[in-house]
């Protein structure tokens, strides 16, 4: 029998309805590669094998019973730690939440649940998904499961911050897992590891039950090996909430339905102020092979102009902290998680000894910067004016689908690093997420799919932008790069 | 604009972050070089321009004024780090 950890969420579950393997087998064999990689990669921070294994039983009895089966039925996945899990360890890889049973599920987890998947574990991130390398994570880094090929040892980054997700769909402990991205939190890792992943418009997937970090710029979104996977598990996740306030009133498209890679009549930008003084070479040269494949599906390839695209990242990087210090006000010490609480210490002493504990290094960074910005004084210099470019971004992109239907770019400027690399110096940490943020401004959907290898061995990304709802064109594009660079590599197992 | 020792103090203690006087004066470099980095906006040409307030054009709806939620005191406390007859236990701060 073929190893079924090799198969994908299509490959899954059809095989699961077509009665060709049970999801109990299924289940079974994805739990053993956790448990067995976990030493070695740290890529969950729980394990729930029992959970895994319950939904697949009842998806194999409902299969039995002849009932309809749901979008991802016995489809294991592994659950970003973002999400609140009723009865489940919900951290957001932070101290102060270490602990934390939610009493609700989040509607994104709740739908796939509803759509016959069952949960491998909670994936470990950057804490409170602030991060670009996995590395600042209280229950420790995760390990890329990529080496170099130069014979070196080096442990390599999966990305961030949706590393743990990025490390377990590439090493094959889960089909596909869920992402989130802020300011490229699911494509970069994606890229990093050689999957694909997308971060749909803003507002597709509710907000409701994710550990919040900037609100006006999180979406959840479906990281997997290929661009069908991903589409079959955003229908899953996407849908109106009525308790997020800024959920689309949408119905879902039909976007495994409508994945068609023939991209006669449409218009692939190449934004100029992306290709960047000093570029990667192996990155530009993939960049070109993108271009060369799109044109070989049709599409006509056109020039365009980004002019504020320098300004992005600057631009997150106040409107970011200063949402975060809004949002993680609520970890005082009074209602859930961490309290410290010193000898003879009063309310706001056990509020700062408790956040000094409970809140790692660069968490307390963005936190200190966020209300630096937001502080009487500063607030119009910093944070109205950050606003202000952001539209200015926005209007760089409305402006660009005059005259194209998609825009193609790399995904980060670089393959993995290693570990430690950048970790000391957060600006240039930062700086890896340069082509991933001006579409997370705008709140436009952007997919990484994987391209090749460098001169390293390592995966590089390509990534999509689309206009906003059209996802469809973005995962059409996507699939357009795929069938042409058939990308195939996979890390060679060492854990 | 930069950030001196007693600035990095008073946002530390505005955002309930304890810090030793170690931890502050590690700060004010890490602040002050992200902060140079972020001035380039202000070479950005804003005038007439709105400061975004949705990224996405969306309205905000209005639900029907009922009750929906409720009655759920005991899991509202499951999580509390001290819950005391079914309230959230805080240090006195009262005198």
């Amino acid at each position: 029998m073929t190893d079924l950890t090799n198969l994908g969420v299509a490959a899954i579950r059809d095989g699961v309805a077509a009665g060709e393997f049970t999801a109990r087998e299924v289940a079974e064999g994805f739990n053993a590669n956790v448990a067995a990689a976990q030493s070695a990669l740290n890529a969950f921070i729980v394990a729930t094998p029992d959970k895994a294994l319950a939904a697949a039983d009842a998806v194999d009895a409902a299969r039995a019973s002849g009932k309809p089966l749901g979008k991802m039925a016995g489809v294991p996945i592994g659950m970003k730690d973002l999400f609140a899990t009723q009865g489940v360890q919900t951290t957001a890889a932070s101290h102060i939440l270490e602990g934390f049973v939610p009493e609700y599920e989040s509607t994104v987890s709740q739908k796939l649940w509803d759509a016959g998947a069952g949960m491998l574990g909670k994936l470990n991130l950057d804490q409170f998904a602030m991060g670009s390398s996995n590395e600042t994570s209280f229950f420790g880094n995760v390990i890329s499961p990529w080496k170099r090929n130069d014979g070196g040892n080096a442990g390599l980054a999966p990305g961030g911050s949706s590393g743990g997700s990025a490390a377990a769909v590439s090493a094959r402990l889960c089909p596909a897992a869920t992402g989130t991205d802020t300011g490229g939190s699911i494509r970069q890792p994606a890229a990093f590891v050689g999957i694909s992943g997308i971060k749909p418009t803003y507002g597709r997937c509710s907000r409701w039950g994710i550990v919040a970090f900037a609100s006006s710029l999180d979406q959840a979104g479906p990281m997997a090996r290929d661009v069908r996977d991903c589409a079959i598990m955003l229908e899953a996740m996407a849908g109106f909430d009525p308790r997020d306030a800024t959920s689309l009133d949408l119905p879902v498209p039909a976007w495994e339905a409508g994945l068609n890679p023939d991209m006669r009549g449409l218009r692939v930008g190449i934004p100029r102020e992306y290709r960047m003084d000093g570029m990667d070479a192996d990155v530009a040269k993939s960049w070109d092979n993108g271009i060369a494949w799109l044109r070989d599906a049709g599409a006509e390839i056109v020039d365009i102009s980004l002019p504020h695209t320098k300004y992005a990242l600057p631009a997150y990087y106040i409107v970011a902290p200063a949402e975060a210090s809004s949002n993680l006000a609520r970890y005082d010490g009074v209602r859930y998680g961490l309290r410290e609480l010193p000898d003879g210490a009063g309310l706001q002493d056990m509020y700062a000894a408790t956040r000094a504990a409970g809140f790692g290094a660069e968490v307390k960074r963005r936190i200190l910067i966020g209300t630096y910005v937001l502080s009487a004084g500063f607030y119009d210099a910093y944070y109205t004016q950050a606003q202000k470019v952001r539209t200015l971004i926005a209007r760089d992109f409305e402006a660009a689908w005059a005259h194209c239907d998609v825009i193609l770019a790399p995904t980060a400027p670089s393959a993995a690093f290693a570990l430690g690399d950048k970790s000391e110096d957060p600006l240039a940490m930062y700086l890896n997420d340069v082509f991933a943020v001006p579409a997370s401004l705008a709140g436009l959907p952007a997919m990484s799919v994987p391209a090749g290898l460098n001169r390293e061995g390592l995966p590089l990304g390509l990534q999509i932008i689309g206009k906003a709802f059209d996802e469809q064109g973005v995962l059409n594009a996507g699939l357009a790069i795929e069938a042409r660079a058939r990308f195939n590599a996979k890390p060679e197992k060492w854990w | 604009m930069s950030v001196d020792k007693a600035t990095v103090a008073k946002i530390a203690s505005l955002a309930r972050i304890r810090m030793s006087d170690d931890e502050v004066a590690a700060m004010v470099p890490e602040l002050n070089n992200i902060l140079g980095w972020v001035e380039q906006l202000g070479e950005v040409d804003v005038s007439g321009v709105e400061p975004m307030t949705a990224v996405i054009p969306n309205h905000l709806r209005l639900r029907d004024d009922v009750v929906t939620d409720g009655r759920v005191r005991d899991k509202v406390l499951a999580n509390a780090p001290a819950p005391e007859h079914g309230f959230f236990g805080v240090p006195k701060v009262i005198e």
